[in-house]
């Protein structure tokens, strides 16, 4: 099997001669599959530009210790496309039976794992990829995981003849997901106008307003939180989700769309100058995004079984932000990595007890500090790059 | 009509604490273009300084206002100097970040210390007066009365002397101030001390008004007052006010109609809705973006 695997990786590493370096995403025959050929190959000009100058200028202000233009890593390095699919069925495979073989404790904090992973990938598309700044992604989690609980608890009893719930429970967290989605348009709708400061803002209001608003509707509990979600949320299910999430992510960010929210990230007047329509790629991103969160949202709900308005607070769209900048900006690998490493280090941390969230903060603050990027920041593993 | 005339007055006095907070923001965001999410948590330390101060020795009121804005003044600036200053050239993201690490390790060390909330002693004999059915206590006076002060303090410190000048100046444009040889870093700390001091005291007038202190006021009163300083446009003193008293009176006035859980929904929906129809606030002006 390892040979197999071994050989495959030599043979995609002869195909691909390209080094992973950051600016080959915004390689011009790559841009040709995707859109109008003229606008594409326009904003990968000025994008690769500008963002050499970005990297540049955090690091030149910041006096960072190593330069961002690393030598390239070589081949050995790469995953190949097959490789990666052969890793994800053996994750699929692991996820049942890890289960099986380990504690509770193990399972739980893998399934925590896997939720903020999907978490943090779909904050780093709004905050690294389109490089605006949302507080707000606690109040999709929050609409997700209340949408998905009301159809468990309340609509699905209704329903004269059972289901399974293999069948449904898929569908509950779509649903949660979907609805995350409609309430992310209107936060689009704003980010038109404004940028900046004054979308973080709106975003954190908005939190407030979905948070006091739970508060306020007695249908789901109110403050006192809502009771009795099953415990569907299991390893494969979680698994399942965070894979498809990656997959589509990965698609999305080479795909016309991701293209232009990377343009809007360098510079929106040039972008939108380009021929970008940076309406369309800003609605589309916040969909998409507040689609994932709500999704993790669902999952969330169904796993500790008790969700009240206060554990979607601030400070859980700070833990969220933590793994982006921890992992890396604009980056899917990073993502993973942060939210790895924020998941294993809270657990760690655990018996700091109130303490533990004075670390988490500080943490945040000593990285934007020392290394703004995070990991992995704008770098990526080949496994979630696209085939040239 | 005593009805609305009494609601008023309530509106003044909680208007009057959000502006004394929305200043402070202001202040900041006016000489650094950064939204400086952590002043909330200053102005709840500011009350819990002067509970620990009353603990201790038991301080008039003006002796303890002095020392708590002073102390909470210090730490502002030692905030800036720690946290801020590394990070001045970064981009905007970064300074919103720190700002609200800053914010939840301030709060959830006083969470740490202090989990309960605890009980705000009286500084001085309440008395209360009537006037044709109206009551204004004297508490509600000394409210009012010491933050219009120090409101009519900080415009006359900004608009009459050489220090005001200077953080005019360094709003606008701060590369200029440091060629003319004016210590920019010095006056920026000060202005921050400056911010943190003005929100320590509306900590401690607030503590006074409502005598319960808890670490979450922070964020329960802290970001109120920031929400007043957005929607009249932040960096600019005046819409600061403004932009308070809008929101005191708009609470004042659901609370009295609307169960008070509805609090925070209808101000955070105002500021949504202002920001709708004024993307940069009442006052505030668009920034000019260069191409």
């Amino acid at each position: 099997m390892i040979r197999l695997l071994d050989e495959f990786r030599c043979h995609f590493a002869m195909l691909r001669k390209h080094t992973i370096g950051l600016t080959r995403i915004f390689h011009t025959d790559h841009l040709r599959r995707s859109g109008s050929q003229m606008d594409t190959a326009l904003i990968s000009k000025s994008s690769s530009g500008s963002m050499d100058s970005y990297s540049r200028r955090q690091t030149s202000s910041l006096a960072l210790p190593h330069q961002p233009s690393r030598p390239p890593r070589h081949d050995q390095y790469e995953i190949s496309g097959l490789t990666s699919f052969y890793l994800v069925v053996l994750g699929g495979c692991s996820s049942f039976v890890i289960p099986e073989l380990c504690s509770n404790y193990i399972t739980c904090i893998l399934i925590t794992l896997a939720i903020n992973a999907i978490l943090c990938v779909s904050l780093n598309l709004i905050n690294g990829y389109m490089g605006e700044f949302s507080v707000g992604h606690a109040a999709f989690m929050a609409i997700g995981a209340y949408g998905s609980a009301i159809i468990t608890v309340k609509i699905l009893p209704l329903i004269p003849f059972s289901l399974s719930s293999f069948l449904t429970f898929p569908l509950m967290v779509v649903a949660g997901g979907l609805l995350a989605a409609l309430v992310g348009i209107p936060l689009a709708l704003l980010s038109f106008k404004t940028r900046g400061d004054y979308l973080a803002i709106i975003t954190l209001a908005f939190l407030m307003i979905v948070k006091s608003a739970l508060e306020n509707i007695s249908y789901v509990g109110g403050p006192r939180g809502f009771l009795g979600i099953p415990p569907l949320t299991t390893l494969p299910w979680v698994y399942f989700w965070a894979v498809v999430t990656f997959w589509i992510m990965r698609h999305f960010i080479h795909s016309k769309w991701g293209r232009s929210i990377i343009a809007i990230r360098e510079d929106e007047i040039a972008a939108e100058a380009m021929g970008v329509s940076t309406r369309s790629a800003k609605m589309m991103t916040f969909v998409i995004s507040s689609f994932f969160a709500g999704i993790a949202g669902g999952l969330f709900a169904h796993q500790i079984q008790f969700i009240n308005p206060s554990s979607f607070d601030i400070l859980r769209s700070t833990n969220i932000l933590v793994m982006v900048y921890l992992g890396g900006v604009a980056s899917l690998s990073g993502s993973l990595v942060g939210a790895g490493v924020f998941t294993i280090l809270y657990q760690i941390l655990q018996p700091l007890g109130v303490w533990r969230m004075v670390t988490m903060p500080l943490l945040l603050v000593l990285l934007m500090i020392f290394r703004p990027r995070g990991i992995m920041g704008y770098q990526e593993w080949s496994c979630f790059k696209l085939k040239e | 009509m005593d009805y609305i005339i009494q609601q008023v007055i309530n509106a003044i006095q909680l208007g009057s604490i959000y502006g004394l907070i929305a200043l402070g923001y202001s202040l900041v965001y006016g000489v650094l273009s950064m939204m400086n999410f952590a002043h909330g948590d200053l102005f709840m330390l500011g009350a819990f300084f002067c509970l620990l101060l009353e603990k201790i020795i038991p301080l008039p009121l003006w002796l303890a206002l002095l020392l708590t804005m002073l102390v909470i003044g210090c730490l502002g600036a030692l905030l800036e100097r720690l946290a801020y200053r590394p990070i001045r050239h970064a981009p905007k993201v970064s300074a919103i970040i720190t700002s609200l690490g800053c914010g939840l390790i301030l709060e959830n060390i006083t969470l740490a210390m202090s989990p309960y909330p605890r009980h705000m002693p009286t500084l001085f004999q309440n008395s209360i007066f009537h006037f044709h059915g109206i009551t204004i206590s004297s508490l509600q006076i000394i409210v009012i009365g010491i933050s219009l002060l120090l409101m009519i303090l900080l415009d006359v410190m900004i608009r009459c002397t050489t220090l005001g000048m200077v953080i005019r100046a360094l709003a606008w444009n701060r590369l200029m101030v440091s060629l003319l040889g004016i210590p920019a870093n010095r006056i920026i700390s000060f202005t921050f001390a400056l911010g943190a001091a003005l929100g320590a005291a509306a900590g401690l007038l607030y503590a006074l008004t409502y005598p319960v202190v808890s670490s979450s006021m922070g964020i329960a009163i802290g970001w109120k007052a920031f929400i007043a300083a957005v929607i009249g446009g932040i960096g600019n003193m005046r819409g600061a006010l403004l932009g308070a008293f809008i929101l005191g009176s708009t609470e004042v006035m659901s609370i009295t109609m609307l169960p008070s859980t509805y609090r925070d929904l209808i101000a955070y929906s105002l500021l949504l809705i202002i920001l709708i129809f004024k993307p940069y606030g009442i006052l505030g002006e668009p920034p000019t973006q260069k191409i």
